[in-house]
């Protein structure tokens, strides 16, 4: 009973910390939406010379943890005298390391897309720009649902890392809760967890729902392809 | 002081750190492996409960931040009176997450084995048993790479978490040097670039042993 | 013929998935040395029946007999009774992850126990009786679907069958690849092997079996002898068959 009143007492301070969790989430899959889509093409449609500078810029966000990217554009961009706000720094470390993630989601539902098309709508007279917008990216943007939806949850998980720059995040709400009341951090956690639990589940759902809802009828995916294929 | 020459004064502390780094990843990986394996069978081949059991966990803990499970061993057990040093936290923490991530890895790959292949074991008299062990697995077992060297790779970077809870691990290295000489971008970018090398030198060392132990004529 | 016992006895088979009622009652028995022929149309429940009788599919109700023990009986153990049973199926489903010799090995270390080196010379036996000798290193995805085929039936030969279930063996194969896999069925067939084979092959039926068994919609039409059965078919449904099929196959054959 008394830990039942302990979570109710706790809910509104974890609401308000889920709400900067969600804000988070928002901004660095925007962010790392808008650059990973550009880089994409860029990769695939760019000079040798693109192609080269982005495959590097993935490797190299892919390979740092999100934990030290978050140290080097707070802590570390401080101390060569350029100041960010701890929300800024996040945005740019979990942002641009999404966007690394989404680069190659997106390069991947490009090529499976295929040459042929742009071949097409080239044919019939249009820019490559145009193409690119009104036949490309209406079939990537389907294509890329379920892989875009693990890392939704994925970046949507790893805005508690911004806990360590001091952000009022969900965790550190927690943290703040169980400093305040003594409470037991144990259920505080779990709590936590569950919201974050529910989070995940619920946007997963959302998004198998829109993938559903724009399912190019009759239009097989190459994984589908591939599955049957395998062994 | 230079970049390089401070990054040349850091470097043997660092890597003493990055053992620690690369012992919690092997260990956790392991029993990860282990624990994957299981809970993926119990959810391909397990009665009712235990298929209901193995799910619940894997949903769970791939639904919730690896952070907030390692604050649960290492902030929470101790208020239910376990208290367990950071270290074995961390470990705890990172075992359980891993196991959940390469169960599916490995469901995934069972299921992309065709039923042929059971029916064939069965039909030579084999048990079910034995076409797991000596079919299904071994089947399923390179199948797992590609997914298993993600994991891996991620496991070696969020081992950085383990820092949160005072692990002496090579994030943690990073934050008492930059603490003393003030020159955190430098010194981040060293451990940045030691996490870099250790995940090429593993993705690649795992693409040998998949090329290794690729089944001839089949294309991946 | 008539003088052996029979090896194989189906009772009263019925077997249903959902509502829908694939065996409807099938019983017939098959003598040492005999070959007998399954034909239908698709979906009529010619696999289902193969697969009741080596208990991968266990049927709903009626008894399968084998030697004078009861396959049916829960209390028998299905997997020493396989081993006296080999099926080759229409896509082969070779192992995957095995060369020909550990495909045909594999079944004789892990099921009979055999020692490494007898199970080695055994299957190097079984492989050279389907003439692959020479590719008993190649993995299954090197093989054309013929080889693949010859590698299935050497598998299940490896264990010493009494009887050998043959499902759809030719039908997932190229035209040009069908020859090579019915000669080795041929073979055993004239060395004496009990086999129950489900095929479109009218030629092989023709030529090589003992007796022919018509199955529509989960019910046996007509059996009889190959000559009778071409000749003379007493069903109106079995003449319309032959002839669709012959239609389709390009008439006997061989």
């Amino acid at each position: 009973m008394e830990d039942l009143i302990l979570i109710w007492n706790s809910l509104p301070a974890l609401l308000k910390g889920m709400l900067v969790t969600l804000e988070l989430t928002l901004a660095f899959l925007g962010l790392g939406f808008l650059v990973g889509i550009v880089f994409a093409f860029g990769q695939v449609y760019g000079n040798k010379f693109t192609q080269t500078v982005i495959a590097i810029y993935e490797k190299v966000f892919r390979a740092i943890p999100a934990l030290v990217l978050l140290f080097l554009f707070y802590f570390g961009s401080a101390s060569l005298g350029i100041k960010l706000s701890a929300f800024i720094s996040a945005c740019l470390a979990m942002g641009l390391r999404s966007s690394a993630y989404q680069s190659q989601i997106f390069r991947g539902a490009i090529q499976s897309v295929g040459k042929e098309q742009m071949m097409a709508s080239r044919s019939l007279g249009m820019s490559q720009f145009k193409s690119i917008v009104y036949v490309i990216l209406p079939q990537i943007l389907r294509l890329s649902i379920p892989s875009w939806t693990n890392e939704f949850a994925i970046v949507l998980k790893d805005t508690s890392l911004v806990y360590a720059l001091g952000i009022t995040e969900m965790l550190r709400q927690g943290r703040y809760i169980i400093a305040r009341t003594y409470g037991n951090s144990l259920l505080i956690y779990i709590t936590v967890a569950v919201i974050y639990f529910i989070l995940v589940f619920t946007g997963s759902k959302f998004f198998s729902f829109l993938e559903k809802k724009f399912k190019i009828p009759g239009y097989e995916t190459k994984e589908e392809k591939e599955g049957v294929r395998a062994v | 002081m230079s970049f390089f020459d401070l990054a040349w004064s850091i470097f043997p502390s660092l890597l003493k750190a990055t053992i620690v780094t690369l012992e919690l990843t092997g260990i956790s990986i392991s029993i990860g492996l282990l624990l994957g394996i299981l809970l993926a069978l119990g959810r391909l081949y397990g009665n009712k409960p235990i298929y209901a059991l193995a799910t619940a966990y894997v949903e769970f803990i791939r639904g919730t931040p690896l952070l907030v499970q390692l604050f649960v061993f290492y902030f929470g057990l101790p208020s239910i009176g376990i208290n367990i040093s950071p270290f074995f936290s961390a470990l705890a923490a990172f075992s359980l997450n891993s196991g959940a991530y390469q169960a599916e890895y490995f469901r995934g790959a069972i299921q992309s084995i065709k039923g042929g292949q059971m029916l064939a074991a069965r039909s030579i008299g084999m048990s079910r048993f034995k076409g797991i062990v000596f079919i299904v697995i071994p089947q399923a077992l390179r199948l797992v790479i590609p997914s298993w060297s993600n994991e891996l790779i991620y496991l070696v970077k969020y081992s950085s978490l383990a820092y949160m809870v005072q692990v002496p691990e090579l994030m943690a290295r990073g934050k008492i040097i930059a603490s003393r000489n003030f020159r955190t971008f430098e010194v981040f970018l060293v451990v940045a670039f030691i996490y870099l090398v250790i995940v090429l030198i593993l993705s690649k060392i795992l693409d040998l042993v998949e090329e290794k132990v690729k089944i001839p004529g089949l294309g991946t | 013929m008539l003088s052996n016992p029979p090896i194989l006895l189906l009772k009263d088979i019925r077997k249903s998935y959902g509502t829908e009622e694939v065996l409807k009652g099938v019983s017939f028995e098959l003598s040492k040395g005999e070959t007998k022929v399954l034909i239908g149309p698709s979906g009529t429940g010619k696999s289902t029946l193969l697969r009741c009788i080596n208990q991968l599919t266990p049927p709903d109700e009626g008894e399968v007999w084998l030697n004078g023990t009861e396959l049916t009986d829960k209390k028998v153990d299905i997997n020493k009774a396989r081993q006296q049973m080999g099926m080759v199926f229409q896509h082969f489903n070779l192992f995957a992850h095995l060369d020909a010799l550990n495909n045909v090995k594999l079944g004789l270390t892990k099921v009979k126990q055999m020692s490494e080196k007898k199970a080695r010379s055994k299957a190097m036996e079984e492989l050279e009786r389907v003439g692959l000798a020479n590719q008993a290193s190649s993995y299954p995805a090197q093989l054309s679907g013929g080889q693949q085929q010859r590698v299935g039936i050497a598998r299940a030969l490896a264990m010493d069958p009494k009887l050998m279930l043959f499902d759809e063996p030719t039908s997932a194969l190229d035209p040009e690849l069908i020859g090579e896999v019915l000669e080795v069925m041929i073979d055993l067939a004239e060395a004496g092997m009990t086999m129950l084979v489900v095929t479109h092959e009218m030629g092989f039926a023709r030529s090589v079996c003992d007796e022919i068994v018509f199955l529509e919609n989960g019910k046996i039409v007509e059996q009889g002898s190959p000559r009778q059965f071409f000749e003379n078919p007493e069903h109106k449904r079995t003449r319309e068959f032959l002839d669709k099929i012959s239609e389709l196959y390009g008439g006997s054959k061989r």
